[in-house]
């Protein structure tokens, strides 16, 4: 297949080395990033003086397991530019993506910080197939959420031909991806299958009628059999690519056309697998809480960030010739949110809308499904005295003020279904907020 | 002037009125007038009953869980006859109020039909009906029938 032959290792030098090579530049690296935070962030000069740890005694990535972890809510309290590293006049770029209850999180990338982002999707691209002759289609969406800038700035880096589409239009999508005979695609493996079934509907051979060959799919959680399903259909290599705003955004670790498992770009991050109730390391090939250190960043570097992603790390060699840490994929969660349709949703988000809206929270329960490859929410809420009326315009009214809230608060759309009282089960303990019905 | 009205919250799913309408049987509350508005999912159920029932429907309600509100309404005597309503019905549309809802009882007053009332200003509404010699039921009135 003529995606095989293309497909390359982008950076030799820093995808290839050996293990110790690796861990000592991160160790080198890693020194001088606690510096840089020391010396420039408040919030981590204290969390390190309330650890007992000092710049000077981190030297090596052996250290790293004495450093304090920092948590999504970090970036809330300290939004949004609490955590910046370096002076305002240097960030070149903001990106971001929900938080946890309705108020954004932020990065503030420098010119450094988005070269170094730009470099980790290079090596995805090359890795999956993509070079100068390539088309690129962009199917993520473009703005504060990175899938879309970061999948346009790497494929550039590799030369290829950039085709911005952003999300949504599945016609034209398939027009263009037709009429300009485009090798490879980007976007959510959920809109990819749907991109699939509805090239087949409409009568497309991709073999015959088609030029794609490989893609790069992330942004929610998918599985094999979602992967050989989209391979069907569409007669591509589709390829896992994983990343995170509060890290750099797509491109933190990508796979090769061996399939098996995300090359970490360990040169530019530290990938470590905790204990979440302890935060003890754990060793490779054993679950756990990926948790993540940047070593190049210098607008918002992060020490230990903390995914809540749960997966396995692999440091055999693969058989592509790169020599870097290799990612499962995400098996869970170790908190409570959801990915849906690209989107990171938290329960808490939707009960800060239900609140701000009557006051105080009604009970409801999330109901996640997939339909037509698409994913849906539906949030159902429980009848209250306060919002109930004898009429059934105040109550419509109530109901998409709700809907309205979620779309901006949240950034998706949920159909909102009012339930009778009591009719949402109870649960002792820790309330069930959520039903997710996706066979994942 | 005005009458209570209790309004209850239901799903709109099969049995859900046959249960309510179980529940306030067993309690031994007699409707006197009913009606349903619905929607794809929901329906809020309007119901009348004699004013010293009103509290105990009341509690019998929120005692099996259902979200219940209680409103006053007017509630007009009407002409059994063409234009009955129509009349009533120029008369709150020439003085700029809207009708949210209405609907009727289950028994007569004589020659006139009830109509359950409820108006987008139910002061200024029976303001109207009083000066154009509508009559209007007092919760007594309704009680005795």
């Amino acid at each position: 297949m003529s995606n095989r032959s293309s497909a390359r290792i982008y950076n030799p030098n820093m995808e290839c080395m050996s293990r110790d090579e690796i861990h000592a530049l991160q160790g080198e690296r890693l020194a001088k990033t606690v510096r840089l935070e020391y010396e420039n962030v408040p919030m981590y000069r204290k969390r390190m003086q309330e650890a007992g740890v000092k710049p000077e005694d981190i030297r090596t990535l052996e250290d790293l397991q004495y450093l304090p972890f920092t948590e999504k809510t970090d970036l809330r309290d300290e939004f949004p530019f609490g955590l910046l590293a370096a002076p305002r006049s240097e960030i070149v770029r903001i990106q971001g993506s929900s938080g946890t209850t309705g108020k954004p999180i932020v990065s503030g990338y420098t010119e450094n910080d988005v070269e170094v982002w730009t470099e980790m999707v290079a090596r995805a691209m090359a890795a999956a197939g993509v070079d100068e002759n390539s088309i690129v289609q962009v199917a993520y969406g473009y703005g504060l959420f990175t899938g879309g800038l970061g999948a346009h700035q790497g494929a550039s880096r590799v030369g290829a031909m950039v085709v911005p589409m952003s999300s949504g239009n599945t016609q034209r999508q398939i027009m263009m991806m037709k009429e300009l005979g485009v090798t490879h695609l980007c976007c959510t493996p959920s809109y990819c299958t749907y991109l699939g079934e509805t090239v087949r509907e409409m009568g497309i051979d991709p073999e015959r009628d088609l030029k794609l060959q490989g893609g790069c799919f992330g942004a929610e959680p998918w599985t094999e059999g979602m992967r050989q399903h989209m391979e069907e259909l569409l007669h591509i290599d589709a390829l896992n690519i994983y990343g995170l705003t509060e890290i750099a955004g797509p491109g933190v670790s990508f796979e090769c056309l061996e399939k098996q498992g995300m090359h970490v770009n360990e040169d530019h991050v530290i990938a470590e697998i905790i204990d979440p109730a302890t935060g003890k390391q754990l060793p490779c090939g054993q679950a756990g809480e990926l948790v993540f250190t940047t070593i190049t960043k210098t607008g918002m570097p992060m020490i230990r960030y903390r995914t809540h992603d749960i997966c396995v790390l692999d440091d055999r060699p693969c058989a592509c010739g790169r020599t870097t840490l290799r990612m499962g994929r995400i098996t869970g969660r170790t908190d409570d949110m959801l990915v849906i349709r690209g989107v990171n949703v938290f329960p808490s988000q939707i009960e800060t809308v239900l609140v701000g809206v009557n006051g105080v929270a009604p009970h409801y329960m999330l109901v996640v499904d997939r339909v037509n490859s698409t994913d849906t929410l539906e949030v159902q809420v429980e009848m209250t005295e306060d919002m109930f009326s004898d009429t059934v315009g105040h109550i419509e009214t109530l109901r998409k003020t709700i809907v309205d809230q979620i779309k901006s608060v949240v950034g998706i759309s949920a159909n909102v279904r009012l339930v009778a009282p009591k009719s949402i089960p109870r649960s002792e303990g820790k309330a069930k907020r959520v039903i997710d019905n996706r066979k994942l | 002037m005005f009458i209570k009205q209790i309004s209850v919250f239901l799903e709109n799913v099969r049995g859900s009125l046959c249960e309510m309408t179980r529940i306030l049987g067993e309690g031994s509350i007699d409707l006197m007038a009913l009606s349903i508005a619905d929607t794809v999912n929901f329906g809020i159920v309007r119901i009348v009953v004699k004013g010293s029932q009103t509290d105990r429907a009341v509690s019998v309600l929120k005692g099996a869980g259902y979200t219940v509100r209680v409103t006053n309404v007017l509630c007009v005597r009407v002409l059994d006859r063409p234009s009955g309503l129509a009349k009533v019905l120029g008369l709150v549309d020439e003085a700029n109020i809207s009708v949210e809802y209405l609907y009727s009882f289950f028994r007569h007053a004589g020659d006139g039909a009830l109509i359950i009332l409820r108006l987008s200003d139910p002061e200024k509404g029976a303001k109207v009906f009083a000066e154009n010699g509508i009559l209007m039921c007092s919760q007594e009135e309704i009680d005795a029938l």
